[in-house]
């Protein structure tokens, strides 16, 4: 994975500092500027829509799941979940095309409906199956003698979920949460179709964007070899890793941690 | 708080639970619907059997269907051997030391990495450093690459399953330990590594972003000959006449789209169904 050698000697040309806060991004341009500012703010924007959205629902979901559903209901929601996981990223982008992007356009009355708030909302849907099954995987990891002692002092199953079982499993709900959000990060076939593609810096969700895995993906193609801007979207990629990875390790501590507490 | 306000927050919780449960179970149903209402009208015959012509506008999806099966069975045959010796090793040989964790740590990591990362990887590697060019070969070691971290996954978990007095009775009988892992634990863990694999092949089918960078073409009237061609896919193609042919009828998109969502999700059912049947028959042992 060390390759990313070739993103580095961007950083000859344009300083790390104008690469990561510059605010213009003009590959073809005499000379060529590359400031990264405009994707990064957008994959904030999108990352922040599905976040917000894909959090609430899917942590709701796994604790009816694990903790209300009757067995028949849970057997009948699980597959379906599965399937949503199994969706290819292409198709939830060509969906987001086709029937949410003209429902965003006449609902907000934009001139376009392929905006950051379009592709956040895909890229809710897309993260949702693994915030549901880490959450509840998390939630049943709670035992049950726990459940039993807040029966026992009288409270309901409403507030032994909300005060006990949550709680207890905060730590599996928090790296369920940063799986999805390191997924919503990376996603890139669905935000390159509706996220609308624009090169500013967006200052509202529903403006059309292009977060930085879509900057790679239409960049990479018009690209010369080794050329500046090659180095360049090399360069957003490494940034890129570096942020997933770091997400990821960070939510594999978490869940390690989680596993140790019950085992004991 | 008085009992009855508590069952009725109790209530109005369980509301927002089951709502949110919805929320999640029927979009996915819905989708599925539309794409196979909008999709069925365009699929015939000619659809799967010919190539496109007319820059896509009529014509059928043949190549493009070609160019994923090939996908699927040069990521099977280059990530599956790979996984299922690193699966073995990693389980049977390896020490507990500081490297196995290091791997281990990396083979998680490997999951989560983005799958355009994975295309700039096979980009520098495969097409550039190795000259393979934009082929079906580069594609194939990448969408194996990104596809690694599943089947190393899948077939260490099924051969850690497997008993240890299988291992010991085995050894017992004065085998090797190679030999006992290629008779009795291999044998046995083959269910779990096979749902890998096809959990593998469904990914490569969908994937999308790695090879859009590493050689799929748009509108290749051909079958590729060689593994150093280019070659049409599935999910590029529909994400080429989706965001950027005009003039495509909506029915030829929505049929691609129902094309590929079968054949991905065919996939995963097949998985799903290995796994079930595996377990019911370890049950009645």
């Amino acid at each position: 994975m060390l390759l990313f050698k070739e993103g580095t000697p961007i950083f000859l040309d344009t300083p790390p500092w104008e690469f990561l806060f510059g605010t213009r991004w003009y590959p073809v341009s005499e000379p060529p500027t590359f400031g990264i500012l405009p994707f990064f703010v957008s994959t904030l924007w999108v990352t922040l829509v599905a976040t917000l959205i894909a959090v609430p629902v899917g942590i709701a979901c796994a604790a009816y799941l694990a903790e209300v559903a009757p067995d028949k209901v849970r057997e009948t929601v699980k597959p379906i979940i599965e399937i949503l996981a199994g969706f290819p990223s292409v198709v939830m982008g060509f969906i987001g095309l086709m029937l949410l992007s003209p429902a965003i356009k006449s609902m907000f009355n934009l001139n376009t409906g392929l905006t950051g708030l379009t592709a956040g909302i895909m890229l809710a849907m897309m993260s949702l199956p693994i915030i549901v099954s880490v959450s509840e995987d998390a939630l049943r990891a709670v035992p049950d003698s726990f459940r039993q002692g807040s029966y026992a002092l009288g409270a309901t199953r409403w507030e032994t979920i909300r005060h006990v079982s949550i709680p207890a499993a905060l730590s599996g709900i928090a790296a369920a949460i940063m799986l999805g959000v390191g997924r919503a990060i990376g996603e890139t076939m669905t935000v390159l179709m509706v996220a609308g593609g624009a090169l500013a810096v967006p200052v509202s969700p529903t403006e059309p964007m292009m977060p930085m895995t879509a900057a790679i993906a239409s960049g990479i193609g018009n690209a010369v070899r080794g050329g500046l801007q090659y180095q360049a979207l090399f360069a957003i990629g490494l940034i890129l890793f570096l942020i997933t990875l770091a997400v990821n390790l960070v939510a594999d501590r978490v869940l390690e941690r989680q596993k140790r507490k019950f085992t004991r | 708080m008085t009992m009855v306000r508590r069952q009725v927050t109790q209530r109005a919780a369980f509301g927002f639970l089951i709502a949110s449960t919805l929320i999640v179970v029927i979009p996915v149903l819905v989708i599925i619907g539309i794409i196979l209402f909008n999709g069925a009208g365009a699929i015939n015959l000619e659809f799967l059997t010919q190539a496109p012509s007319q820059a896509g506008k009529a014509g059928g999806i043949f190549p493009a269907i070609v160019g994923t099966f090939y996908l699927m069975l040069g990521t099977l045959i280059i990530a599956l051997p790979v996984g299922v010796m690193a699966g073995v090793y990693l389980t049977e040989y390896a020490g507990d030391n500081w490297l196995t964790k290091l791997i281990n740590m990396a083979i998680i990591n490997l999951a989560g990495v983005p799958s355009i990362i994975y295309g700039l990887f096979g980009l520098g590697i495969f097409v550039m450093t190795f000259n393979f060019g934009m082929s079906l070969l580069s594609a194939s070691f990448t969408l194996a690459c990104q596809a690694l971290a599943m089947t190393i996954t899948t077939s260490r978990e099924a051969i850690l399953a497997v008993p240890r007095e299988y291992r010991e009775g085995s050894l017992a009988i004065g085998t090797t330990k190679w030999q006992t892992v290629r008779h009795v634990v291999l044998p046995q863990a083959m269910p779990g590594i096979i749902t890998g694999a096809v959990l593998a092949m469904s990914r490569a089918a969908g994937e999308t972003a790695p090879i859009l960078v590493v050689g799929a073409a748009f509108l290749l009237p051909r079958l590729p000959h060689s593994v150093f061609d280019q070659f049409m896919a599935l999910p590029y193609h529909l994400y080429t006449v989706a965001a950027h042919v005009p003039g495509i009828p909506d029915a030829t998109i929505w049929g691609i789209a129902l094309v590929l969502l079968v054949v991905v999700l065919s996939f995963n059912v097949m998985a799903t169904l290995i796994r079930l049947r595996t377990r019911t028959r370890r049950y009645s042992l």
